[in-house]
């Protein structure tokens, strides 16, 4: 980066790409060229800086100047006023929600405070699409150290010490998943990377390959060189094509410079890497239903054992890891297990990316220590709940997770207490939920989706979140009892027990956490037939306040169902059997003489 | 081999690791339920999807419930199959699936023999919670000449599929869809006559429900039997006989021959008739065909077509039309022995007995669903007027003779009417597999050689294996002899021919595992293999029993071709009873 005194840093990942800033790529590119600054400062499109909410992004190096919300039209004053002239554009600052002042340099904001960027560590930094900037920034180094200086079992070792779990959800040992395949012997073994990101809400692998896609590479060559495999085979959803085109381009640069292909560092060790698109089914995240998608056949799970270590991809041993999981090898290989353990708790090494999603005000990708608390990454990184509404409850690990509330709040978030507070980790999806939501709706809401990709082959998930599903709606529409939600437990239980892959044994965990979390809530919604949170269509009654009540007639006039009747300047009536709740009435009272009830 | 011991339900056993959990309950007399798995044990079949959750227990260490089916034994396991947790699960996942299965047991054609309804009276079930609202998953229904679809029924064991796929490789039908609506159909859901089906039927004799059924045509022998302008003759398959007793309590490998002709009499069939006897017929002429093109080939004819094919199988036939169209030539052109029964039936017997082909029906009984499709193909029909009118299954007579208040088993046996019940050993054999070669060889030795065949029984064409060879010496004339049964079986074979790498003179090919013993259309074995092996034990026996044992020395046999037919492979038998064959490749067709 020597020859430029300036960097321009624009977040190219896919919410601000979305946000036109590709189009802010192009007007820097063009003011500058038009006041003749090209040769001194660069505009570099980079990956996800993570804070979405604010994007899109532009960050001036070396003063560390964080602009948000930038517009294609701002490129000019940016020129013009910071790099030009030395004036920072005060308008584009972040403002810090309590002080209203501007922050200009983003470790001073809460969203990036308290966060530790290891998987993230290039994303926001370095342009994705040029192989030199990931080097610069000691990338493949770790690969050079491994095969030049260390044996496998040497490498595997160093993964193992350093405790890291796999971080697509199941948080199995990394280091043994690759001793497993290691030991395995066989004519040739697949290193499988999982791009299958399906969490709705979760985008942090899709991030990685979008702003870091070597590390991803480097890793897999690492873990190659370790389990004895020179094949790599990248499974990612076609509905994430920014990041096929970056692997794809990263591959070529990586092929191109003999860091992937025959022979890497002179050292006789092999290793290629290819990509296979996946359709979309969520279920295809499940190693073994990836596996037969990747072979041709129709994406289901399969029993293991045997495990994809002993039979994998085309029965050959196989190790399928995480992005985000291989991502944060190359660091670990280069600062040493003892580095990376030192980071979080005491069953749950290093960092997570989490994905900020609901009625938070930072909506965004966030990278923090294990053990830190659900406080911490809600009311600090993520500023709190939106509009000032009270905090209710926080979805994590996606619809396969539980919804935890008020009282988890302290708990420290690593793999093990997530599971004893009856959630998961899963991808780092977390969804804040807030005073109006409705945790019957919820629990149907996220059922909705495991009941979509359910891929049909087991009658528990086939049938049994059909029936949940079915029953939820029964108690939203107010016809449930107190027998149904002993019903609803028993099959939740039940689905948990006996499904066969995680995806049925996990589909229950939002409808039993939000019953263990907010039984009253379920109560409410079979004996008085109420919805405390107002979402329950079925539940609300419409009623006309006689006090207010002018007898304007806005109301009779607006209701497209004839509900309302009532004579002029007379108290108006609503009746109930009519009336579809649509609200109109109320949005047309000036008087509010309309309430829900 | 290593064994490990383990303890299920507090009593220890040991097994050879490898064992599932299920089968070594089975050895401790534990007999844990299960809808999808299925096991033909010596013929390499097994449906183990674990998908349907029944068979789920307790194990010692595990977090959830294990499915037993495809759960291996470890060291030390203890499973408990039927603790509260256990049989909450298992009863809570059958309320699941019976919530998804429509209600109509009382009028469904599987109703006694449906595998869910009988596991729904074992797991005690009296209710299905939440029936009131629960959606029901419903798919278009599909009838083909041979089987019908009715997806309703589908509970996802995948056992169709595994037949087709893997047993048959025939490849017609797998899972679609995904979730609630996830179900087995040919791709893009269309109909099985778009599809490769073969109409071998296996499919329909795995399924646990009414899914997948035969098409019925006993109405329309109903219909015919009392028609007074109609004389109606019926031809019974040689593996029917083996195996219909089953359908009124006998135990399997009961033959009841007589009494099924006795009972068919009853019915009011006005000739009771064998196809044992076109089966010695066929003989006749693929023996015949065989020693010619054998003997052209030993004389260096490349235009001879070495190995011959057997043609007697129409799910086989089939097969090849679909995927080796470019082998048609190579399989014998004689027709089966069904179509040769109705073509003699409808020119030889019936100027014979001077009716009309026009008022003459003839109805055979098949151990087979692909013969209801064989009998409607154009080339075996005379201006619109079928040879075969009506194939109807084992299933479907048992079916027809308990409508018509017939007790089997109190019945006397009695003969097949005289001529075209008149039958040999050989013809006998037809009904298993390795019987058709058998019976070709004992003709064709004693043709080829002009000596006196000694030793009738060639045993080492017997057999359960999928693929077997032998080499027969006809008198210093080494024969190569290939036998496959199960259309995967058969493909390997094909394959080999198609590469020119065929060592074989003659092969053998039944569609279904067993032979016909184990056809399509036979009472349902539920996934017991030892009732297909006694059904050919009973087909052996009754050939030993025969008097004559060789289809040349069949009088009848002899006399059609003197009154009638000339010669083997005379221009009239060519007309009568030879057949050609259609390149049925299909192309995918989307039909809106």
């Amino acid at each position: 980066m020597s020859k430029y005194s300036m960097h321009l840093l624009v977040c190219g990942g896919t919410g601000c790409h979305a946000s036109e800033s590709d189009a802010i790529v192009c007007n820097l590119r063009d003011e500058l060229e038009a006041k003749g600054l090209m040769d001194s400062v660069q505009v570099i499109l980079t990956g996800c800086f993570g804070f979405c909410e604010k994007g899109p992004i532009v960050k001036v190096m070396p003063d560390n100047t964080f602009y948000v919300q930038v517009k294609p039209e701002d490129a000019q004053e940016i020129v013009d006023e910071h790099i030009i002239k030395g004036r920072k554009v005060t308008r584009l600052l972040y403002r810090d929600p309590v002080t209203r002042e501007p922050v200009s340099d983003s470790k001073h904001m809460g969203f990036f405070k308290k966060q530790l960027r290891i998987v993230l560590r290039n994303c926001g930094f370095i342009n994705p699409e040029n192989i030199d900037e990931y080097i610069a920034r000691d990338g493949y180094q770790a690969l050079g150290k491994v095969l030049t200086e260390m044996t496998p079992e040497e490498v595997i070792k160093v993964v193992k010490d350093s405790g890291q779990r796999g971080r697509g959800g199941a948080g199995f040992s990394t280091g043994l998943k690759w001793e497993l395949a290691r030991n395995n012997k066989s004519d040739e073994k697949y290193v499988v990377c999982n791009a299958d990101e399906g969490d709705p809400g979760a985008f942090m692998d899709r991030s990685v390959l979008e702003g870091d896609p070597h590390s991803v590479l480097e890793a897999m060559a690492i873990c190659g060189y370790s389990i004895g495999a020179s094949n790599g085979l990248i499974y990612i959803r076609a509905e994430y094509p920014l990041a096929i085109e970056r692997l794809k381009i990263a591959i070529k640069q990586a092929q191109e410079y003999g860091l992937l292909g025959k022979d890497i560092f002179g050292t006789g060790f092999n290793f290629d890497i290819k990509l296979r698109y996946g359709a979309g089914a969520f279920v295809c995240g499940e190693e073994t239903a990836l596996i037969h998608s990747m072979e041709g056949l129709r994406g289901e799970p399969t029993v293991k054992p045997p495990f994809p270590a002993e039979a994998g991809y085309l029965n050959k041993p196989t190790n399928v890891n995480n992005v985000e999981t291989f991502a944060a090898i190359p660091v670990i290989i280069l600062k040493g297990a003892k580095w990376f353990s030192s980071i979080g708790t005491e069953k749950s090494k290093g960092t997570k990316v989490f994905a900020l999603a609901g009625k938070i005000n930072n909506v965004g990708l966030i990278e923090v220590p294990m053990g830190t608390t659900l406080r911490e990454v809600i009311f600090e990184i993520g500023g709190g709940i939106r509009n000032g509404k009270k905090f209710k409850g926080i979805q994590t690990g996606g619809p396969s997770g539980g919804c935890l509330s008020e009282k988890h709040l302290d708990t420290p978030i690593d793999f093990d207490n997530l599971i004893a507070a009856g959630s998961i980790m899963g991808s780092g999806a977390m969804i804040v939920l807030d005073e109006d939501d409705c945790m019957v709706s919820m629990a149907k809401f996220f059922l909705e989706f495991t009941v979509e990709e359910s891929c049909g082959k087991c009658a528990p998930c086939r049938i049994g979140n059909k029936r949940l599903h079915e029953l939820l709606g029964q108690i939203c529409e107010g016809k449930g009892s107190l027998d149904d939600l002993d019903r609803l437990r028993n099959m939740s239980v039940v689905i948990k027990d006996t499904a066969l892959c995680g995806l049925g044994q996990t589909s229950p965990n939002p409808v039993l956490s939000m019953m263990d979390n907010y039984y009253d809530e379920y109560v409410a919604h079979v004996t008085d037939k109420k919805c405390p949170a107002g979402q329950c269509k079925s539940l609300l009654e419409y009623v006309v306040n006689a006090e207010n009540c002018v007898g304007c007639t806005a109301c009779a006039r607006v209701c497209p169902v004839n509900a309302i009747s009532g004579e002029r300047k007379e108290v108006h009536l609503i009746d109930p059997s009519i009336c579809i709740k649509c609200g109109a009435c109320i949005e047309k009272c000036k008087f509010d003489a309309i309430f829900i009830r | 081999m290593e064994t490990i011991k383990l303890t299920i339900d507090n009593k220890e056993i040991d097994v050879p690791r490898g064992t599932t959990i299920y089968k070594a309950a089975k050895e401790l007399g534990i007999d844990i339920p299960t809808l999808c798995y299925m096991e033909l044990h010596d013929m390499n079949i097994e449906n183990k999807p674990a998908g349907c959750r029944i068979c789920v227990a307790e194990v010692s260490g595990r977090r959830n419930l294990a499915p037993t089916c495809s759960t291996k034994c470890e060291p030390g396991m203890v499973v408990k199959t039927h603790t509260p947790r256990v049989l909450n699960a298992r009863r809570t996942v059958m309320e699941f699936i019976l919530s998804d299965h429509p209600k109509d047991c009382l009028v469904c054609s599987k109703s006694g023999t449906c595998e869910l309804q009988a596991m729904a009276h074992r797991l005690g079930i009296r209710d299905i919670p939440g029936a009131a609202y629960a959606a029901v998953s419903t798919y278009r229904k599909d009838t083909s000449p041979s089987i019908i679809r009715d997806l309703d029924k589908c509970i996802m064991c995948r056992r169709c599929e595994m037949m087709c796929n893997e047993v048959q490789t025939v490849g017609a039908i797998s899972a679609v869809n995904r979730g609630f609506m996830a179900t087995v159909a040919p791709a893009f859901e269309q109909n099985l006559e778009h599809s490769t089906c073969t109409y071998c039927g296996q499919c329909v004799s795995v399924c646990p429900t009414g899914a997948l059924t035969e098409v019925n045509h006993v109405p329309q022998v109903l219909r015919a039997l009392v028609d007074p302008t109609k004389t109606v003759i019926v031809q019974t398959a040689p593996a029917v006989r083996a195996a219909l007793g089953e359908e009124f309590g006998l135990a399997p490998g009961t033959l009841v021959t007589g009494k099924m002709t006795a009972a068919l009499r009853a019915l009011g069939f006005d000739y009771v008739f064998d196809t044992d006897f076109a089966a010695d017929l066929t003989i006749m002429e693929e023996g015949a065909e065989l020693l010619d093109r054998l003997a052209k080939h030993l004389k260096g004819d490349k235009t001879a077509k070495i190995p011959i094919l057997t043609s007697c199988c129409p799910g086989w036939v089939n097969f090849f039309e679909e995927y080796f169209p470019d082998l048609k030539d190579v399989p014998s052109t004689a027709k089966s022995p069904q179509q040769m029964f109705g073509a003699i039936a409808k020119t030889y017997f019936a100027d014979k007995i001077g009716v009309n082909r026009k008022d003459m029906v003839v109805v055979s009984i098949m151990p087979c669903l692909a013969k209801k499709y064989e009998c409607q193909r154009d080339e075996f029909s005379v201006d619109g007027n079928p040879d075969v009118d009506f194939s109807i299954s084992t299933r479907e007579l048992a079916s027809f003779i308990k409508q018509a208040n017939i007790d089997i088993k109190t019945l006397h046996d009695e003969d097949f009417d005289s001529p075209m019940g008149e039958s040999t050993g050989a013809g006998v054999i037809f009904g298993t597999t390795g019987g058709v070669i058998e019976a070709a060889c004992r003709t064709a030795y004693e043709l080829y050689t002009g000596k006196k065949l000694e030793r009738l029984d060639f045993t080492e064409l017997r057999g359960m294996e999928g693929v077997r060879s032998a080499t027969i010496d006809f008198d210093g004339l080494p024969v190569n002899i290939g036998i496959a049964h199960g259309l995967g079986n058969a493909r390997k074979l094909l394959d080999d021919v198609r590469a020119g790498k065929s060592q074989f003179h003659a092969i053998e090919v039944m569609a279904c595992p067993g032979g016909c013993i184990g056809g399509g259309g036979q009472p349902l074995h539920h996934g017991n293999s030892d009732i297909i092996k006694a059904r050919a034990t009973a087909i052996y026996a009754e050939d030993r029993k025969k008097s004559l044992r060789k289809s040349h020395e069949n009088p009848f046999i002899i006399k059609l071709y003197d009154e009638f037919l000339g010669k083997p492979g005379s221009e009239k038998a060519h007309h009568l009873l030879h057949t050609h064959y259609f390149d049925k490749k299909k192309k995918i067709m989307i039909k809106k």
